[in-house]
């Protein structure tokens, strides 16, 4: 296929008219979105402030970083966030496509627009929201739970802000609300280009529906999966304002639900330690890459094995 | 029925087959109210006062209270300001992503020019990087070599590109244009930039329309980098001014919902009209397969 449109593409004349139409993106790319990049792992060896100046430390922040409880404890948030929200949004989006998707279903185009509604809403004001809603004492989670006689189980009045795993729970309510639309449309979009035939000869077959979606939308959807499952841990690793509008910038009084994101976005904002955020910054891409790479290798070694 | 109605609808039989449960209707009629709740509470709380909201069973329907509300928000923050500032902003952002990122999806996907395949690896990773990595960075050059700390620049110019529009733009106009329809306007003598303008652009615009539509939606929503460049309240976006009623130490749930409440009825006023767009503009992209 290259080989077709390098012959067509005029190889002399394009060389101009190719610079000229992407020499603004390479320019402003260059100089706001590379040099940053690159430049940030040279700031995390100096000890930078502001106001102060900065001076040449080595590794430092990285031995620092290294033995840092609460750095580890953002870790720790951060990855349990992920998981209380990733987890459940995907089996929910499966399903939610996999109605979507039945070819006889009426008002397609208004659930498919109605579940998108949330994604349009900032998340500050989706972390606003949902800051009221799990309030402790007239919250509307609370409430619905009691009514629902969730108390009679021991589970009652629930402290959604200074418990630990609730108040992770509480963070990932306000992500999936957010993004479970658009993860719907993105499965939508996929089993809609899974051929028919599959799920005919299924059927014929005496598949249920059940093993129908086990055996043929599953496996079909195997690059989608590992493509939301990389972007849902870029995006993972990055989370920030729900914690920062949930309890400030320390992430609860106990920093019990401060994140990586969080802790950086605190050491620029308050500790005026700006070698100390580049630190993390490399950190938490070092953690993506690895993450996306184990990621990667899984799902190739489970797709290889199916086949 | 005619064959090209068939073609359109599928065959008979097909819908016949395929029911949908009751539970199906029923699944996608709760998660729709759950998408909808919040934002109707979101007007509710606002427009409550707080003690009608720390009721048990707290009032479910809106109140008297929401000009009152808003008069106090517009007594702590410069709302109407704000709201001028990200609407101009997140305009200024999606034209010139619009604008440039066609251009060089473009030459990515129709062009040759040197340090093409390299340079597209090189966007493609920084698509994989978290955008935390170079925000120090990016701050320390606006502070110290730019100084344009409080000014609209450090906002705007930075997201005039984009790695994912440009990334984007590259697949929509490989998919959707011939190089043989190309190469017919070339034999009839169009310039370079005019075959662009008038064969390439008409064709892309609808998806050039929804990339418009994805930046203008994420300057709007925009926190992180507003917040660390913008600190004088004039210059405040909606975000970063909503963020000031959330004082750690106040829970006027009312003010702050308020607040909210008015950062968001635009984005919802527009999504009345471009949420097919933005539906299909979200499945077109997707990964397939």
């Amino acid at each position: 296929m290259s080989r077709t449109k390098r012959a067509v593409a005029p190889k002399n004349k394009g060389d101009r008219w190719g610079l000229a139409y992407v020499s603004p993106f390479f320019i402003i790319f260059g100089i706001f979105g590379l040099l940053p990049i690159l430049f940030t792992v040279y700031v995390s060896f100096f000890h930078w402030d502001p106001l102060a100046g900065h001076n040449f430390i080595g590794l430092d922040n990285f031995r620092n970083l290294f033995t840092d409880p609460y750095f580890y404890r953002a870790v720790r948030n951060t990855f349990s966030i992920f998981l209380f929200s990733f987890l459940p949004q995907t089996i929910l989006a499966l399903l939610l496509a996999n109605f979507l998707a039945n070819p006889a279903l009426r008002f397609k185009v208004f659930w498919r627009t109605i579940l998108l509604v949330p994604w349009v809403t900032s998340i500050l004001s989706v972390a606003i929201i949902f800051s009221e809603l799990f309030g402790q004492n007239y919250g509307m989670v609370n409430v619905a739970m009691h009514y629902l006689g969730l108390s009679h189980i021991g589970i009652h009045n629930v402290n959604w802000v200074g418990q630990t795993i609730p108040s992770h729970i509480a963070i990932a309510c306000m992500i999936i609300y957010r993004n479970l639309g658009y993860a719907s449309l993105i499965y939508l979009s996929s089993m809609l280009s899974i051929p028919r035939d599959l799920y005919e000869s299924a059927s014929l077959d005496g598949a249920s529906k059940w093993q129908q979606f086990r055996y043929v939308t599953i496996p079909q959807l195997k690059n989608t999966l590992t493509f939301m499952l990389i972007v849902g841990t870029i995006g993972g690793l990055q989370t920030f304002l729900e914690p920062l509008t949930y309890g400030g910038v320390q992430g609860g009084d106990s920093r019990q639900f401060s994140t990586l994101a969080l802790y950086l976005y605190e050491q620029i904002i308050q500790n005026n330690k700006l070698g100390y955020a580049a630190a993390i910054g490399v950190a938490i891409t070092l953690l993506t890459i690895v993450i996306s790479g184990v990621n990667f290798l899984v799902t190739r070694k489970i797709s290889g094995s199916d086949s | 029925m005619s064959p090209l109605l068939e073609w359109f609808t599928g065959p008979r039989t097909d819908k016949k087959k395929r029911k949908v449960s009751r539970f199906s209707y029923l699944a996608l009629a709760i998660f729709a109210f759950l998408s909808i709740f919040p934002l109707y509470w979101l007007f509710v709380v606002a427009s409550n006062s707080n003690a009608e909201i720390s009721k048990i069973p707290p009032s479910l329907v809106p109140g008297p209270n929401f000009f009152k509300e808003l008069k106090a928000v517009y007594a702590a923050v410069p709302l109407t300001n704000a709201l001028v500032n990200t609407a101009l902003i997140a305009l200024v952002v999606a034209a010139s992503q619009v604008f440039f990122c066609t251009m060089a999806g473009y030459a990515y996907a129709k062009l040759a020019f040197p340090g093409k395949r390299a340079s597209l690896v090189v966007i493609i990773g920084t698509m994989m990087l978290p955008a935390q990595l170079g925000i120090v960075v990016l701050y320390i050059m606006m502070a110290d070599f730019f100084h344009w700390i409080n000014d609209f620049k450090a906002i705007v110019i930075p997201s005039m590109i984009g790695a994912f529009g440009v990334f984007w733009m590259r697949q929509i106009i490989d998919a959707q244009i011939p190089n043989e329809l190309l190469e017919a306007a070339k034999i009839d003598g169009g310039t370079n930039f005019r075959i662009y303008r008038s064969v390439v652009v008409p064709i892309i615009a609808p998806s050039a329309l929804v990339l418009g539509l994805f930046s203008f939606l994420g300057t709007w929503n925009d926190f992180l980098w507003p917040s660390l460049v913008l600190n004088s309240p004039k210059r405040f976006t909606i975000q970063v001014a909503v963020n000031q009623l959330n004082g750690t130490y106040t829970v006027d749930y009312a003010l702050k919902m308020c607040g909210a409440f008015m950062a968001t009825l635009p984005l919802l006023i527009l999504f009345i009209f471009v949420g097919r767009r933005l539906v299909s503009g979200i499945m077109d992209g997707a990964v397939k397969g």
